[in-house]
């Protein structure tokens, strides 16, 4: 199958640059995809798309009924980032989250960043996420963010933005271990001649993370468990995946019981001590005693056991703070004032409603803009302007006057695309990216992350519970030029 | 417990033995189906109904009737393979052993999942609007073979570690109940015919008992000749034979007391004792007196004291919404 017919139609190309050519770093990649039989690729992404059936990679849909799952689209054709974007990438990434963190644990202390005037007070106050439950806690090590999932995209002149920090409960790290692994065994002639880094030590990395902020009073070995909705939620794949991969107990709510202090698992053999717990649990539902109380998942009583520090949680509660939109927008600021440096990697430019000035301005360009909610993810609450109907943008229009601290506007970005199968060619998709950091003893971030696609042509969603599929992220090693193209 | 021993959760215990329940029952409605079909074959058009029995021993009777009425082969196969109504149909079976593995798969090795995941799908992908001939014995032969895979899965991939041997108690204690309810069914029907003593009929319903636990063969090296005595002392009493309920309940009884870590022969809590007392009993019983007492009656007995262990099993390991205090001493033997 051949690209002759590819066309980068205007848009940024990972693969090939503005007048069609080859990127050299897809050069040979691309060469053995071409030496392909067409059929036999075609056979290679039906053989992928089986597999994940058979495996049970799968994840379930809100509002349908119980046990609805649906595979997560695969596509054969990876994305490849060169060695040196990357270490870019990597660079800005571990400047960013440290940033965060600092802000947060700030935030839950002394608030520096407040008095100081560098993010109004009332942003902070009106957030979503901010629990005034969290003040005074020193998590071990004082990290809040221990797993996040920071979502990249490419805008049309090439510039890598940050989109979303995703501090809260990141998603999506199994598929990017699954579908390395469904490349290896559905594709394998691919990988020939190049220098494509692993991904495979994730989990023995997230164990490593859970077991460096234990408690004190942990045992020399601690007892790290992994905590899940239960099984409909729709990321169970990957929580069960985690803890198979991790070596560590599965557990949901009702598994946990808080007594004298400390927090057990019950067992056939009565109960047995947790020191970690991975969590994957939103805050809100973590604690019907400090959270919402009809919260059936959680651990009645787990917040006083973390708070006394008998306990350690990933990622922290209360980190979300840094999740409202509104709140993103000030992170260059933290870069600048917890770091004393300039951010290696910028924010999209981003219009922040409650400014009266720049409320007026997203108000008179809606039709151009993306306007999102504060605290809304998975594609939800957001108006597309170019895409939206004059009623929609009248509504929104409405929206932000009534609540204009919760709104807020990008410009809307010419994702990059990357060439996509679709039926027996190659089309070019949308994609971002997604990696995901690490933080325990020191921040490490696995090389790529997961590349959402979104398969609808011309869609710019790339989320799975509306039409997005995924690819597998190839960070090269070395340079191109070193492989002597 | 040593250090390496890593502690079940009694969700997960819970889970991994009802696994293994439904995947055995899935596997024994099968046989109890394929075994009628033949026997139907063989037998002419106008004895009696064969297919009343198979509801029977289902222990479904009342709702089969309601929904169903006449139990005809086309009901029958209707109501047991794949009406997700019948929660004890092979298709509900595959349903429910899938869930409780999906809820353990990081107990289960991925194999076991992968397995489980297989032969769901491939019962989903039945097409039951087409005529029974078409699909029936495909599908037998698939959940059959697809079930025995996964036994063989299990053994080979699986750590022998206290999940693995709540799998075993599931499968024995699911697999004796199946054996008992299947020749107490068979045993109460032919037994009245006494004019059928010594023919063909006579055989060809005694030999499908016997295949219907794969044991025709097994019983012929053993003793020769079809006798309901024989047949009777086989299934229940052998203690070598695979699908027999001793054979069965010996073998639960040795992963419970592996479970526990209590000698065999002793007992720390009720389940184990329970166990103990039913396996002495099947060890010490004469087919003579089974049948003396009448075989009826005997494995009624037998059920009640199987369902009692299994009620008793989950109050001590699988309460886990309450305190469970599993090891709380009860008495020494």
């Amino acid at each position: 199958m051949h690209f002759d017919a590819y066309q980068v139609e205007g848009f940024y190309d990972e693969m090939f640059d503005a007048t069609g050519k080859p990127r050299p770093e897809a050069r040979l990649l691309l060469e053995s995809i071409e030496s392909l039989d067409p059929a036999q690729l075609l056979r290679c992404q039906r053989a992928a798309e089986r597999l994940l059936l058979q495996l049970g990679i799968t994840f379930n849909v809100y509002g349908q009924s119980a046990g609805t799952e649906r595979i997560f689209p695969f596509d054969l054709i990876p994305r490849i980032v060169t060695a040196q974007e990357w270490e870019w990438v990597e660079r800005g990434l571990k400047q960013r989250i440290h940033a965060l963190n600092e802000f947060i644990d700030d935030i839950y202390h002394e608030q520096n960043i407040l008095k100081d005037k560098i993010i109004p007070e009332e942003i902070i106050r009106s957030a979503a996420f901010y629990r005034p439950q969290c003040r005074g806690i020193s998590p071990p090590k004082r990290v809040w963010c221990h797993i996040t999932g920071t979502d990249l995209v490419r805008d049309g002149d090439g510039q890598i933005y940050v989109l979303e920090d995703n501090l809260r409960v990141p998603s999506g790290v199994s598929y990017v271990l699954e579908n390395r692994d469904l490349m290896k065994r559905t594709f394998p002639y691919v990988f020939e001649g190049l220098h494509v880094r692993p991904v495979n030590d994730y989990p023995s990395k997230l164990l490593e993370m859970l077991e460096t902020i234990a408690p004190f009073s942990a045992a020399e070995k601690p007892v790290v468990v992994l905590l899940t909705p239960g099984m409909y939620n729709s990321a169970y794949f990957e929580h069960s995946f985690l803890a198979q991969q991790m070596g560590v107990q599965l557990v949901e709510g009702g598994d946990l019981a808080v007594e004298d202090g400390t927090v057990w698992m019950r067992t056939t053999k009565g109960l047995h001590k947790v020191d970690v717990i991975y969590r994957r649990i939103d805050d809100d539902f973590l604690d019907p005693l400090a959270f919402r109380e009809d919260s059936l998942l959680g651990v009645p009583g787990l917040l006083e056991v973390y708070r006394s520090g008998r306990v350690s949680l990933a990622n922290a509660p209360g980190n979300g703070v840094a999740d409202d939109k509104v709140v993103y927008t000030y992170v260059p600021e933290m870069i600048r004032y917890y770091e004393g440096e300039d951010p290696i990697l910028p924010n999209v430019p981003t219009f922040r409603c409650w400014q009266e000035q720049e409320r007026q301005h997203v108000l008179e360009n809606l039709e151009k803009l993306v306007v999102k909610s504060a605290n809304e993810s998975g594609g939800y609450g957001m108006l597309v302007g170019p895409h939206s109907t004059a009623e929609q943008r009248q509504e929104f229009a409405v929206k932000i006057e009534d609540n204009p601290r919760n709104y807020i506007a990008q410009p809307t970005l010419a994702l990059s695309r990357v060439p996509t199968l679709v039926d027996d060619h190659f089309e070019g998709r949308h994609v971002d990216l997604r990696p995901y950091i690490l933080y325990g003893k020191e921040i490490t971030v696995l090389p790529g992350g997961l590349t959402r696609v979104a398969l609808r042509k011309g869609s710019l969603v790339v989320n799975s519970s509306q039409g997005g599929g995924s690819k597998d992220t190839w960070v090269l090693a070395r340079s191109a030029q070193g492989n002597g193209a | 417990m040593n250090g390496h021993t890593r502690p079940l959760l009694s969700r997960v215990a819970d889970a991994a033995y009802w696994m293994a329940r439904y995947i055995e029952r899935a596997e024994n409605v099968a046989r109890f189906i394929d075994v009628n079909l033949h026997l139907q074959m063989d037998l002419p058009g106008e004895r009696a109904n064969q297919w009343q029995p198979l509801i029977d021993a289902s222990g479904d009777t009342a709702d089969f009737e309601q929904r169903y009425g006449e139990a005809t082969q086309r009901s029958v196969i209707k109501f047991m393979a794949l009406d997700p109504a019948n929660l004890n149909s092979m298709g509900s079976c595959l349903r429910a052993a899938r869930e409780n593995a999906r809820s353990i798969r990081e107990t289960i090795s991925s194999a076991m999942w992968e397995q489980i995941n297989r032969i769901y799908l491939d019962v989903q992908r039945t097409d039951v609007a087409l005529p029974v001939p078409q699909w029936l014995p495909e599908l037998l032969h698939e959940i059959r073979l697809g079930c025995h895979l996964f036994q063989g899965i299990a053994d080979s991939t699986m750590s022998h570690n206290e999940a693995w041997h709540f799998v075993q108690l599931g499968r024995r204690l699911e697999r004796a109940d199946k054996i008992s309810r299947i020749l107490d069914v068979k045993y109460f029907m032919l037994l009245p015919s006494v004019n059928f003593v010594g023919t063909p009929y006579d055989d060809l319903h005694w030999s499908a008992v016997l295949k219907s636990v794969s044991g025709f063969e097994m019983y012929r090296k053993k003793y020769g000749r079809i006798s309901p005595g024989n047949i009777v002392e086989f299934l229940v009493l052998d203690r070598d034979f695979p699908r027999a309920i001793r054979h069965c309940i010996r073998g639960a009884d040795e992963s419970l007391h592996s479970i526990t870590e209590t000698p065999i022969g002793t007992y720390r809590c009720p389940s184990e004792q329970l166990l103990g007392m039913l396996r002495a009993e099947l060890d010490f019983t004469a087919v003579e007196s089974v049948l003396g007492s009448g075989l009826h009656e005997y494995l009624d007995g037998l059920q009640v004291k199987m369902n009692a262990i299994g009620e008793t099993l989950s109050g001590e390991f699988f309460a886990w919404r309450r305190q469970t205090r599993a090891t709380a001493a009860v008495g020494e033997s």
